[in-house]
């Protein structure tokens, strides 16, 4: 297929490309902004929540008495209240067949199956007074066994958590291209490791909040929400609580993060409104720090077995690879936990020409906090798994790690391409990032240095990752499966009478700068000024509808709604124009908010006039002339069902090998997604995205014991990646825009995510190939290492 | 979390406090920096009816050299220490510490006394008190008595204080010529509570150490002296293999106690890495 033909590119470039400083970066650091927590209504109660202390039990009796008579009390409720108003949900998708889960209410009804879930709800005139009123809350558990361990969660021994659904098997696949037996029966080398990847969560720094206002009047439900996604939470809200969906309102007002975290449904999220529909009263929830760790979702959490097999020339023939992944005890609800552990095994060997795959998917229930759609879905499974072994390879045939992806690379000549998994490759760019990375980190100084370093007892690593990312997603991600999660998106965009304009799209911003994007392409493709576009998100009553943010579609796919909506608005503009000075509108051009001639430049009128006109003085208008300076125009992504993108990152790193302590000493990246937008909010993405990264390879992890119960569920014992530790990111670029749109910007928010534990991973077994010893359990901690070294008794 | 409702009183003198604790019994808790405490109450962990603010008290507060001996007011906070010149030049040991503590923010609020009193094993101020032969100077309805930091320190979170008692201030021997004070932590991240931490002191010369004293922190339920590990350094110049003895003798001066991150063996690991770090340290006078 040859894609040349479409390409339609504006000559001008405007404000595409630009570092174009997010607006609202001062107001929010100003302490300015205007958070979910920071919304007072009146009457407005609090609630919080008596949780299981254990992982699995069945709750025998509920004794609210004396909470109920805690002053300032409003509602004490159970499960069972409230799942007499909301309908339960199950988290299954049609386009993964056998996902099976359970019904999962609000709160647990019968038995609880995670540490941490929601039990009763006590709503009170503070949240202090709720709390005082849980503690008085008696709940007779008794215990069950829980499963905790996913390596046997299928054993015949163990306990099934749901009876009805036969076994703990959420979903399995079994995925086969080529013939790699006959790959690995012939093949001069395999390489076999067994990679873990431990279970963490996204950590917002704005925890999940929300105020739910259920106005009985007339039915109507609003919801201020710190969500991603505030349609797929109206549609949510309306049908499970059977209101008209019209009458459901959600408004996300500034939100503080969300790396996916904040677009499941959580059963806090719907008690809350429960207790609003109960009571007719505004009630908020704000979840802490602690409860965030118990109830966030979880992420990761998979072991997989893999082998490679590598021709004696460093030709990558065939992977096998067996990953098994735990989700908590339910498939979350819409997106299903299903998509982890589906993303890994297709992304395996992405970057590779390798012809022969084999993979198996088991995902497995387990008594833990559920997982779900975390930054980077899958992408860091995949690309930690091909990574490893691919150095684990260059090692045996003493090839150099950049000189083996070099040879193994998909090729320039060999695109469109489509990988053994079936993803398709409409052109990506790994020799070039390859070549730009190896100039950029001064490839051959760093390895002399790290040879003259090694004489003198310090040990430094140097690792790589190529990846791929899978940006802006069409309907075949949800929509296909019968989830009610919209693909399109739009963006209604008006002349205001002062010549300004202002867009509401439906695209959400939650601090990455998706509104300034949004503007830089209406001031481009419409002709005004950055400083007069205004971008409003967020508001279900206020925005067309869309899908939202999620995926790395924010630019990609909104912004086509707002380059489709400028350029329809400027034509109504450039026709008003015309009318009014008489001409033919092909002979006048908007430029910088100003209609000039085409062909001389020469000013006619400016924006504020026309507006003047058009809203104030119509009288003066030919008859039967309406201008129409409100457009609106949807967009819905074409050609391929995702837009990839590509990029390599490397780690430099030093190892103690008396402490086990890793120091991180710089990090780069060079990475592809098309059209740069604008570079400053791209290079955050990618280093805030790396950070994340950097978080999985050596501080987070959610840890349990044998009974199921997280042991460092806060912030002093839950280690994040913090600034003092971090070293500097250095981002480059190559741009291979996708020709499926004109604006060729494909996604970039998990860019950083994808790659960057595998870089230190490889790092830090380079820096320990001195020892001939390696590691593939992430994170990389100190104990890890010392075990690995020998330096304790491994446990 | 919101902490539960309690009551608040600031007082001005040591009379107030014990009025205070007559009437509440330990229903009422002194609050300092309130950087532990406020966060145990948040999260319910402790919930006192009312709460002693000292933070006005005179009898708590200044830094000051009486001879041999600098007596630091309890509620001195970290930021005042840090910029002391007089701590500084008096007991080194605690000048170094104190950047090890946490954050900036949470040292311009936690005291010194605070942390003594609170007798976290995993802190640097009790470590740093027990290599200093700190002597505590409490308190109370009675009248004033001292403890000694060997005696003080009772057990994870375990003090020699007695309901009612209330830390005034603590005693270091201001350093003799020639004495330093070296403190390392191995961290994941700066600012964290250490896996192992060694504060000790000692005097170095000729490549000899003399009355060097190893605090353990960070590996049991107080902090630890390690008096066999500095048995083993006594006699002569000091050779890898008197390392390597003091560092063996470790394990009969305490088997460590595991946390999430670190098992009891990775702990014994890093105090004997620890340990051959810190003498270097002290013999190179740094
Ligand atoms: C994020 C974070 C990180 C931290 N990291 C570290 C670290 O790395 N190392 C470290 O050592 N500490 C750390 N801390 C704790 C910090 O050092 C505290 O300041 C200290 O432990 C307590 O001092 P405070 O003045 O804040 O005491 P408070 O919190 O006010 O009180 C602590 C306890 O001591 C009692 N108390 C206080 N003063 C007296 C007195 N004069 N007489 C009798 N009883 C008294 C109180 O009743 C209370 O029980 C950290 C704290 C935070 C929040």
């Amino acid at each position: 297929m040859s894609a040349e033909g479409k390409a339609i590119r504006p000559a001008a470039t405007g404000y595409i490309g630009q570092p174009v400083p997010r607006p609202n970066a001062r107001r929010l650091l100003e302490g300015r902004g205007r958070y979910t927590d920071d919304m007072v209504l009146n009457r407005m109660l609090h609630v919080a929540f008596v949780r299981s202390p254990y992982a699995h039990a069945r709750i025998l009796a509920i004794d609210t008495e004396a909470a109920r008579a805690v002053p300032g009390v409003a509602a004490v409720v159970t499960g069972r209240d409230i799942a007499e108003i909301c309908q339960p949900w199950v988290g299954v998708l049609g386009h993964f067949p056998g996902l099976k889960s359970a019904p999962q209410y609000p709160l647990a009804v019968e038995r609880s199956c995670w540490q941490g879930e929601p039990v009763v709800a006590i709503a009170a005139e503070t949240r202090a007074i709720a709390e005082d009123a849980c503690e008085k809350v008696l709940v007779e558990w008794e215990e069950l066994p829980a499963v905790v361990d996913m390596q046997t969660a299928l054993a015949p021994e163990t306990p099934v958590i749901h009876e009805e659904l036969g076994d703990n098997l959420a979903f399995g696949l079994e995925l086969k291209a080529g013939s790699p037996e006959d790959a690995f029966a012939k093949t001069a080398v395999v390489v076999e490791e067994t990679f873990s990847f431990g279970r963490h969560t996204g950590v917002t720094l704005e925890p999940r909040s929300l105020i739910a206002d259920f106005e009985p009047g007339e039915r109507r439900l609003t919801v201020h929400h710190a969500t991603q996604t505030p349609y797929q939470m109206q549609d949510v809200y309306a049908r499970h609580f059977g209101l008209d969906e019209e009458k459901v309102r959600v408004v996300a007002p500034d939100v503080g993060g969300s790396f996916g975290l904040k677009l499941h449904v959580y059963g806090e999220e719907m008690a809350t409104c429960a207790l609003s529909i109960l009571l007719g009263r505004p009630v908020k929830f704000v979840a802490d720090r602690l409860e965030s760790f118990l109830t966030d979702i979880h992420a990761r959490d998979h072991q997989v077995r893999a082998r490679m097999a590598v021709s004696a020339e460093g030709e990558i023939l065939a992977m096998d690879v067996e990953d098994v992944t735990g989700i908590g005890p339910y498939s979350v609800y819409p997106r299903t936990s299903a998509v982890e552990g589906n993303q890994a095994i297709r992304l395996m060997g992405g970057p590779y020409r390798m012809p022969n795959y084999h993979g198996v998917l088991k995902v497995v229930f387990q008594n833990k906090t559920p997982t779900c759609q975390y930054r980077a879905v899958g992408h860091p499974i995949a690309c930690g798994v091909t990574e490893g072994l691919v150095d684990m390879a260059a090692r045996r045939l003493n090839l150099d790690p950049l000189e083996i992806r070099r040879r193994n690379v998909v090729t320039a000549e060999m695109y469109p391409h489509t990988s053994p998994t079936g993803y398709f490759f409409e052109r990506l760019s790994h020799e070039e990032c390859i070549a730009k990375i190896e100039a950029m980190m001064n490839y051959s100084s760093l390895r002399e240095e790290q040879a003259r370093l090694r004489e003198q007892g310090i040990y430094r690593g140097i690792g790589f990752a190529t990846f791929i990312e899978i940006t802006n997603p069409g309907p075949a991600f949800y929509g296909v499966g019968g989830a009610r999660v919209s693909s399109q998106d739009g963006c209604v965009m008006k002349l205001e009478p002062s010549g300004r304009v202002r867009c509401s799209v439906s695209v959400t911003e939650q601090g990455q700068g998706t509104e300034t994007v949004m503007a830089q392409i209406a001031a481009t493709h419409l002709g005004v000024k950055l400083d007069s576009v205004t971008v409003l998100t967020g508001d279900t009553q206020a925005t067309p509808y869309g899908g939202a943010t999620w995926a790395s579609r924010g630019a990609g796919i909104g912004g086509m709604t707002v380059l489709r909506a400028a350029q329809a608005l400027r034509g109504k503009l450039l026709e008003l124009a015309g009318i009014i000075l008489q001409r033919g509108p092909e002979t006048l051009d908007l430029r910088e908010g100003v209609i000039v001639e085409a062909d001389t430049g020469m000013a006619r009128m400016d924006l504020a006039e026309l507006g003047r006109i058009a809203y104030f003085r119509p009288d003066t208008l030919p008859p039967d002339f309406h201008p129409d300076l409100t457009v609106a125009r949807h967009y819905v992504p074409q050609g391929l069902p995702f837009a990839f993108t590509n990029g390599i990152q490397a780690s430099h790193l030093e190892l103690d090998p008396e402490t086990g302590l890793v120091r991180l000493l710089d990090h780069w990246v060079v990475e592809d997604c098309g059209t740069i937008l604008n570079p400053l909010l791209v290079d955050e993405q990618v280093r805030g995205g790396v950070v994340q990264g950097l978080g999985a390879a050596l501080f987070e992890e959610c840890l349990y014991n044998e009974a199921g119960q997280m042991i460092n569920g806060s912030l002093a014992d839950y280690l994040l990646p913090m600034a003092s530790e971090m070293p500097d990111i250095h981002v480059d670029h190559v741009s291979t825009p996708t020709q499926f749109t004109p604006l060729g910007a494909k996604g970039v928010g998990e860019a950083g995510t994808a790659g960057a534990a595998a870089a230190v991973m490889n790092a830090v077994n380079d820096a320990l190939a001195p020892f001939q010893v390696s590691l593939a359990q992430m994170p990389f901690t100190p104990e890890r290492i010392l075990r690995a070294l020998g330096k304790i008794p491994s446990s | 979390m919101k902490a539960s409702a309690f009551d608040y009183a600031r007082v001005e003198s040591l009379e107030e406090v014990f009025a205070l604790f007559a009437e509440y019994g330990d229903e009422a808790r002194i609050i300092a920096g309130g950087q532990t405490l406020v966060p145990a109450m948040a999260m319910r962990v402790a919930a006192p009816a009312l709460l002693i603010d000292i933070s006005r008290l005179e009898a708590l507060q200044g830094i000051a050299r009486n001879g041999d001996r600098l007596r630091i007011g309890a509620f001195t906070r970290y930021v005042e220490l840090q910029h002391s010149p007089l701590v500084a030049e008096a007991a080194p040991l605690l000048h170094r510490a104190i950047p090890l503590i946490a954050h900036e923010a949470i040292r311009s609020r936690g005291t010194f006394g605070g942390s003594l009193a609170n007798a976290d094993p995993a802190s640097e101020m009790p470590a740093c008190a027990l290599a200093l032969e700190a002597v505590m100077v409490i308190a109370n309805a009675e009248g004033e008595r001292r403890v000694a930091a060997a005696d003080f320190f009772q057990g994870l979170y375990q003090t020699a204080l007695e309901p009612g008692d209330v830390l005034v201030a603590v005693e270091i021997p201001v350093a003799q010529d020639g004495m330093q004070g070296v403190i390392e932590e191995l961290v994941r991240r700066q600012g964290d509570y250490a896996m192992v931490g060694l504060a000790a002191t000692g005097k170095a010369a000729n490549g000899m150490l003399s009355g060097p004293r190893f605090v353990f922190f960070g590996v049991g339920d107080r902090p630890v002296l390690a008096t066999k590990a500095a048995e083993a350094l006594a006699d002569g110049p000091i050779s890898p293999e008197h390392i390597a003895e003091a560092q063996a003798a470790l394990a009969q001066d305490f088997t460590p106690l595991g946390d999430i991150h670190c098992s009891p063996a990775t702990k014994a690991h890093l105090a004997r890495v620890l340990l051959g770090r810190v003498v270097s340290r002290l013999l190179e006078h740094r």
